[in-house]
């Protein structure tokens, strides 16, 4: 084994003149340097004095999140299955409902990594930078985001639009103001509205739907229902969506397969478990105070039965829909989020607030994560600037204090 | 003075109204959703730029410095009401799609800024072509993103079928976002081609 190893490497060593400065292949140089530090180990060490010595460089940091991500990948594919077969209505054993969700969420997976592969490599020969690892982890988020039955073509112009808009026009890796995956997912979201929300379709099959919990959520509230009896007739208990077998995106449905991505995030440092419980806090209180809303409202002069959507108890937002994966996997993401620790807290907390607003109180999105991670992108900035102002002031305030003490 | 070709050509590219000064954005956003308005509203404002400038660079001697604006505010609003009731006059579909954003040239700051900027300054001959030049240079970017919008939206252009029917349409397209993404890619496509860039 280390024999092929080695013969592997100086093959490689043999060749990297040509890609160098003035060899013959100059300009595919990112893609050998791809192929150098992904699978190799590149001669080049950091010689300077003021560099932080580190094992963990972004390809580690990176390859935390694709390993974080394996639950929700594995679950996701075993829910297509299952969702595939409950809706053609056969009864099947395991191993052929893995295999069948295998069927149909690889191919979206590698469509998302060959496309987005594709400009990644493009930007990175054009710009003459190097291929960034990045894209390991926008490139399997994105396909997560997605229903099942998405079709591979949307996938293709989705990723293109996340890492073409998202990132590149931006400068690339480290200068995106948006999550690259879910500028990817928005965009399909307005432009093939129908194919993404509402009735996801579990099974492509005989025109066979099921609507998800949240849409279905909204739609018994509308009529007034009590939300979790109705939800419970169709099968969807807490217990049932804390598993996750429910119709969806692909990596979202599963709280448990979340949670231990989110374990290995914490645990490993690479993911803000700030972010995470700002999140879940925020989510939990909004939750509550939607349960105090009037269940009746005066209109036109007259008493009017609100929506029952509201009453519905806090801790259902937590598994129904994808709140837990986008703030687990969405929006620790360190480029686009917050960067000071208070900041962090703020940003986590106003995303489930913000989510929670738009599933309860906007008939028209039934799922409002995706718009508050976004929307929270973008405030960013704006929350450290006035966390680290407010920092310089306390510091002024107490530097004038000591003068005066001692003088 | 600028020469003369300078005048009319430099809005077109180096010094676009949209794409460089960020300016008319609004009715960019609310008009190109298809070809047709977008080609009456470039039409509409090319004819109040050139116009709102002649009459302007005209008047510059015998407008009081601290009165300026308002003198400027009344010519502008007269010619736009002009423009608002020829077409209502002529083409009453197109004005009623446009609605009210044929009123709201009035406020449209490329009118206000290029009688401010360049009329008050300068002989009648070359405010004219300044209007033209800025009134083009705006219409090249209101149809290239009512073209694109139009196109990948509906599948359509002119109104007409052109992709065909198994075409999905692109909702994106449709709504005003997808102006803002259009025009966002075309200052991308420009500065990337003239090397401009506007660092802070």
């Amino acid at each position: 084994m280390k024999d092929i190893k080695k013969l592997i490497e100086e093959k490689h060593d043999s060749v990297r003149s040509l890609f160098e400065k003035g060899g013959k292949f100059e300009k595919w140089y990112p893609l050998f340097e791809a192929q150098d530090t992904f699978a190799l180990t590149p001669p080049d060490t950091t010689k300077g004095m003021t560099h932080v010595r580190d094992a963990v460089d972004l390809k580690r940091v990176m390859f935390t999140v694709v390993v974080a991500l394996i639950p929700c990948l594995l679950w996701g594919m075993f829910n297509a299955g299952s969702q595939y077969y409950h809706y053609s209505g056969i009864e099947t054993n395991l191993f052929a409902t893995l295999f069948r969700g295998a069927w149909i969420v690889m191919p979206i997976v590698l469509v998302s990594y060959i496309v987005g592969g594709i400009w990644e490599v493009a930007f990175a020969v054009i710009r003459k930078h190097e291929i960034n690892e990045g894209f390991l982890v926008t490139g399997l988020l994105f396909p997560l985001t997605l229903p099942p039955t998405i079709a591979l073509w949307q996938v293709a112009v989705g990723i293109s639009f996340g890492v073409v808009v998202g990132k590149e026009v931006f400068g690339g890796t480290g200068f995106n103001i948006l999550n690259p995956a879910l500028t990817a997912r928005a965009y399909l979201f307005f432009a093939h509205a129908k194919d993404m929300t509402g009735e996801v379709w579990a099974a492509a099959k005989d025109g066979a739907t099921g609507a998800t919990p949240l849409g279905l959520g909204a739609s018994f509230g509308g009529e007034g229902l009590n939300v979790t009896d109705a939800l419970a007739d169709r099968g969807f208990t807490f217990g049932s969506m804390l598993w996750g077998l429910e119709p969806g995106s692909i990596g979202e449905t599963s709280a448990i397969a979340v949670v231990i991505g989110a374990a290995i995030l914490i645990i490993s440092g690479v993911g803000s478990w700030r972010i995470m419980a700002g999140g879940c806090a925020g989510l939990a209180a909004a939750g509550v105070l939607m349960n105090l809303l009037p269940s009746e409202v005066m209109f036109e002069g007259e008493m009017v039965k609100a929506t029952t959507w509201t009453n519905v108890p806090f801790f259902y937002h937590f598994v129904m829909g994808s709140f837990l994966f986008g703030i687990v996997f969405m929006a620790t993401d360190p480029v686009s989020a917050a960067a000071t620790n208070t900041g962090k807290w703020i940003y986590g907390v106003l995303i489930g607030v913000v989510t929670v607003l738009v599933r309860v109180l906007n008939p028209g999105f039934p799922e409002g994560v995706m718009l508050a991670i976004l929307f929270m992108n973008v405030m960013a900035p704006m929350i450290d600037y006035y966390v680290v102002q407010a920092h310089i002031k306390n510091r002024n305030a107490n530097l004038r204090k000591f003068t005066y003490a001692k003088g | 003075m600028p020469a003369i070709n300078k005048i009319v050509l430099d809005p077109l590219s180096d010094n676009n109204p949209i794409t460089v000064q960020m300016l008319g954005i609004c009715s960019a956003l609310a008009v190109t959703a298809q070809l047709p308005t977008a080609f009456t509203m470039s039409i509409a404002v090319t004819l109040v730029l050139c116009g709102s400038n002649t009459i302007i660079s005209l008047l510059r001697n015998v407008i009081p410095p601290k009165i300026r604006m308002i003198v400027q505010m009344v010519v502008i609003a007269s010619l736009v009401i002009l423009v608002d009731q020829c077409l209502k006059a002529f083409a009453y579909e197109i004005s009623k799609q446009l609605s009210v954003f044929v009123g709201l040239i009035i406020t449209n700051c490329i009118v206000m800024g290029r009688a401010e900027a360049f009329a008050m300054a300068n002989p009648p001959k070359e405010s004219f072509l300044d209007g033209l030049g800025n009134g083009l240079g705006y219409s090249a970017i209101l149809i290239i993103v009512a073209f694109v919008r139009e196109l990948l939206g509906a599948g359509s252009l002119f109104g007409k079928q052109v992709l065909p029917d198994s075409y999905p349409g692109n909702g994106l397209m449709v709504i005003a976002p997808g102006a803002f993404v259009i025009i966002g890619l075309l200052i991308w496509l420009q500065r990337s081609i003239t090397k401009k860039y506007e660092e802070a």
